[in-house]
């Protein structure tokens, strides 16, 4: 767009306000289409540094499928370059059916996946037992999803915004008002460049009252080191067909094992609760539930526990793209709890909408929009 | 309805802390008839100054004090027992090592004690390292220390504590770097005398190896251990010695109170005449309150035992002697106070974080501990940050993380008593 001669008065080609992983990913991608961008962060307690980062498809719609396929691939992709420090696998989800009901959810997505071309295979109770010798006996089998992974979301969004330094300035500063492409910081300072990005996960609502965007609080613990207990990433099923249903709380079992040989355990659901202290209820029932499908993790020291909270938007899909009233600022909110898998796709279909390129999905079911209704002149 | 609810029990008095403070507040209690539960997560009563093991000789009066709670059936002890996380009002998650459980209690008596504040310098993660306390206690459960040479540095009494313990025990003590200088401990040295007891007469201030206004400057070797760098006034020395051990004073063991809610100053947990907090029903006693001694810390523990079973009467005749304590343990703290310089002896690549491999230059690019820690991992090892946060409080002045449960690490399954509280 611009070169550092012409930036006159702008303080970049864009300005990404948040430095997590959605952010960042955005940063990346537009200093590789050539952009100079602008990262203001202000380090609060962000979704990135609590979730567990687990690069995983869901299909509750068609579009969490084609972004979520999307955006897998596009890590898988980044994978070689990536430093060890961001932990990156694809060490494969194995999606756990306690009973019938499940065994058909597996069933029902095993079809929907390998519709859609992903490599997956259905595993009997038996062949799930070999597989993952620690799960508890008596499970009717599993989905295994081989292409999904897990990274260290923290590192990798670090590297992101690290590894294209002439183009991507990474400032501290907390962002307190935002007006269509300029900026207020809390220091009283105005900053403007032709597109500013509002990537600020839970907090985007302080800076654009009109998101529709409701916190949903998680907890996740973490233990000892130990030696290999599981080696895919483990998850019931019943969080799709029962546990994580509806607005009450809810846990759902949910185990990936880090390289430190950590084992890294979700994960739990509550509603309207703003408080990021850790409630004991919920960790407790989050546990007994993944006792019980691990039942060595009785024995197992647990080190640390915390809560993160997830933003999400009324459909549970992101918000990306231009602000319908607002030109010049460009969203890239809403995406629960799976903002680390899908940045890298979000990412390009927001630099696809800025630049006019074409698309790599069709952008429609994303737009705020859907949302926040239509562009005041369009 | 559920397995944990039967899991629950519930006491009267709960003490946390088995230390002089806490058998002190037991003993005091247990006549008027409340079940009390003291727990400790040492496997014997006795807290800092009276840790038991193999090398220990453990006083009369502590031995007493054992025996006289043995004899009182409404008091129970659990030994080698942790609080693992706040269940609710007025109810903690605890384990042993054989199980966990919920246990609630009408009163709450907090004598968590004191341990060592330790900084960060070149060398000090080298084995052969330790703290100063921290070598009493090695030595107390049985490590043998004959004919080693040994280095004491850092603050306070504890080091001459150390050194007596060393001494005893056969090792030569080839020098005790006290920081504060000679000013402010001569003016406090007639009241040295009476801490800690008789044990310090083993080292006098006039001993050869004691020098004032000096203080470590770094742990010299490769593999382990060599030599220590002392700066002594304006003059550098190097020691060779097999161990060093260093303790720069006590910081109060306040996780508990934060995380229940009571006000802390100064680091301590703050209590009022009756030794109680802010919090209705939650008393406080001993070092977690601020340094004392043990004499202090003990009666500050009968009077806690007493307000909390009602008996204020007795416990205002206590006042005046807690008053004298207090006053000694006041001069104490003004003669030890930490001398800034040793806030820099850490050198860039000094580990801070220990369990996370952080350096001090990595955390000295932030400017709070959480921004610190969401960019380096510090304090999320196994100490969850006990040590480097409370180093990095000292250094940088951040303030430490509110304890989240787990506090200390505990069996999945204890916490899973948590479901259904
Ligand atoms: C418990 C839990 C488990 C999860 N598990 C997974 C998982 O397994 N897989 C997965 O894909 N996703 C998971 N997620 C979701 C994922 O973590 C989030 O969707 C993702 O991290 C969101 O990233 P973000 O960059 O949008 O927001 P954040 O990571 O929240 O980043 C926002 C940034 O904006 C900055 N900021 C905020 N306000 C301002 C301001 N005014 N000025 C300047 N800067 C500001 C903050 O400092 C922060 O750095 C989980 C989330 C939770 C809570
Ligand atoms: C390392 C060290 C060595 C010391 N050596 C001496 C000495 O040699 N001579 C001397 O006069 N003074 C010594 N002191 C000072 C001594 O601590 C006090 O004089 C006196 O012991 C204070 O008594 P207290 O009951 O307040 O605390 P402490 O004696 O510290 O007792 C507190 C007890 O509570 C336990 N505790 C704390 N938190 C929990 C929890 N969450 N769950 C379960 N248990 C818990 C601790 O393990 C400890 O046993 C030493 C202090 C330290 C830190």
């Amino acid at each position: 767009m611009t070169d550092a001669a012409t930036l006159q008065g702008q303080a970049a080609d864009v300005i990404v306000i948040g430095g997590g992983i959605v952010g960042a990913a955005c940063a990346d991608e537009l200093a590789s289409q050539g952009l100079h961008v602008l990262v203001l962060d202000c380090q609060r307690p962000a979704a990135t540094a609590a979730g567990m980062g687990h690069l995983v498809v869901l299909d509750h719609s068609a579009a969490e499928l084609a972004l979520g396929e999307y955006s897998v691939k596009a890590w898988r992709e980044l994978a070689p370059q990536m430093p060890d420090d961001c932990a990156m696998r694809t060490n494969g989800t194995l999606w756990l059916a306690c009973n019938e009901e499940e065994m058909e959810e597996a069933e029902r997505k095993h079809a929907a996946l390998s519709e859609y071309g992903l490599a997956c295979e259905l595993l009997s109770g038996a062949e799930l037992a070999r597989a993952e010798p620690s799960l508890r006996s008596g499970l009717l089998g599993a989905l295994k999803v081989s292409g999904d992974g897990i990274l260290y979301a923290p590192n990798a969004a670090r590297w992101l915004l690290q590894r294209q330094s002439s183009r991507v300035v990474l400032r501290q500063a907390e962002v307190a008002e935002v007006q269509g492409n300029r900026v207020r910081l809390a220091t009283g300072e105005w900053l403007q460049a032709p597109a500013v990005v509002l990537a600020s996960g839970i907090y985007a609502r302080e800076l654009c009252p009109d998101l529709p965007l409701q916190a949903k609080k998680g907890h996740l613990l973490i233990t000892d080191r130990y030696p290999a207990q599981i080696t895919h990433t483990l998850v019931e099923l019943g969080y799709v067909t029962s546990a994580h249903k509806g607005n009450g709380p809810s846990v759902a079992f949910n185990v990936q094992q880090r390289p430190t040989g950590q084992l890294f355990i979700g994960s739990s659901r509550q509603f309207d609760n703003h408080d990021p202290q850790v409630d004991a209820a919920m960790l407790g029932r989050m546990l007994r539930r993944a006792m019980d499908f691990l039942p060595g993790l009785g024995e197992m020291n647990g080190l640390r526990s915390w809560t993160g909270f997830r933003s999400a938007s009324p459909d549970g899909q992101p918000l990306i793209g231009e602000h319908p009233h607002q030109p010049g600022l460009w969203l890239a909110v809403g995406h629960e709890g799976l903002g680390v898998t899908t940045a890298t796709g979000t990412a390009r279909l927001l630099a696809a909408q800025m630049l006019r390129t074409r698309p790599p999905l069709d952008v429609e079911p994303y737009l705020p929009q859907r949302f926040i209704g239509a562009r005041a002149h369009a | 309805m559920s397995m944990s609810m039967s899991m629950t029990e519930h006491v009267d008095l709960l003490i946390i802390g088995a230390g002089p403070a806490g058998m002190a507040a037991a003993l005091a209690a247990a006549p008027h008839g409340p079940s009390i539960a003291l727990l400790d997560d040492n496997p014997l009563p006795g807290g800092q100054i009276w840790r038991d093991g193999p090398n220990a000789q453990v006083p009369k009066q502590a031995q007493d004090m054992r025996t006289q709670l043995q004899g009182f059936s409404n008091v129970r002890l659990h030994s080698g027992c942790k609080v693992v996380a706040l269940a609710g009002a007025k109810r903690l998650l605890l384990e042993d090592d054989e199980r966990g459980w919920v246990l609630s209690y009408d009163r709450l008596i907090l004598c968590t004690g004191a341990r060592e504040r330790l900084l960060p310098f070149p060398g000090w993660t080298l084995p052969g390292v330790t703290g100063a306390g921290g070598l009493q206690a090695l030595i107390k459960g049985g490590l043998a220390v004959a004919d080693e040479r040994i280095v004491i540095a850092g603050t306070g009494p504890l080091l001459l504590a150390s050194s007596a313990t060393a001494q005893k025990h056969g090792a030569e003590v080839v020098r005790v770097a006290e920081q504060a200088p000679l000013s402010a401990v001569a003016g406090f040295a007639a009241g040295l005398w009476r801490w800690p007891n008789k044990a310090i007469q083993a080292i006098t201030l006039a001993s050869a190896a004691y020098r004032t206004s000096a203080h470590v400057l770094a742990a010299l070797g490769t593999d382990r251990l060599e030599g220590v760098r002392v700066q002594v006034g304006d003059k550098v020395e190097e020691l060779a010695c097999e161990r060093l051990a260093c303790g720069f004073s006590l910081v109060p063991n306040t996780e508990i109170a934060r995380a229940l809610g009571c006000t802390l100053r100064d680091q301590a947990i703050v209590v009022d005449e009756w030794q109680a907090t802010g919090l209705a029903d939650h008393y406080a006693a001993g070092e977690c309150t601020g340094f004392g001694g043990s004499e202090l810390a003990l009666v500050e523990g009968r009077i806690a035992g007493l307000v909390a079973v009602g008996d204020r009467n007795k416990a205002r005749g206590l006042w005046a002697e807690r008053q004298r304590w207090q006053g000694f343990a006041d001069r104490l703290n003004k003669a030890f106070s930490l001398n800034p310089a040793l806030k820099h002896l850490a050198a860039p690549d000094t580990l801070v974080c220990r369990c996370e491999d952080v350096r001090y230059a990595d955390l000295a690019a932030h400017d709070s501990w959480t921004g610190a820690k969401l960019a380096t991992r510090c304090g999320m090892g196994a100490c969850q940050g006990r040590i480097c946060a409370t180093a990095a409080q000292t250094l940088f002045g951040w303030e430490p993380p509110l304890l989240r449960p787990p506090f200390s690490p505990a069996r999945i399954s204890t916490l899973a008593c948590l479901d259904d509280i």
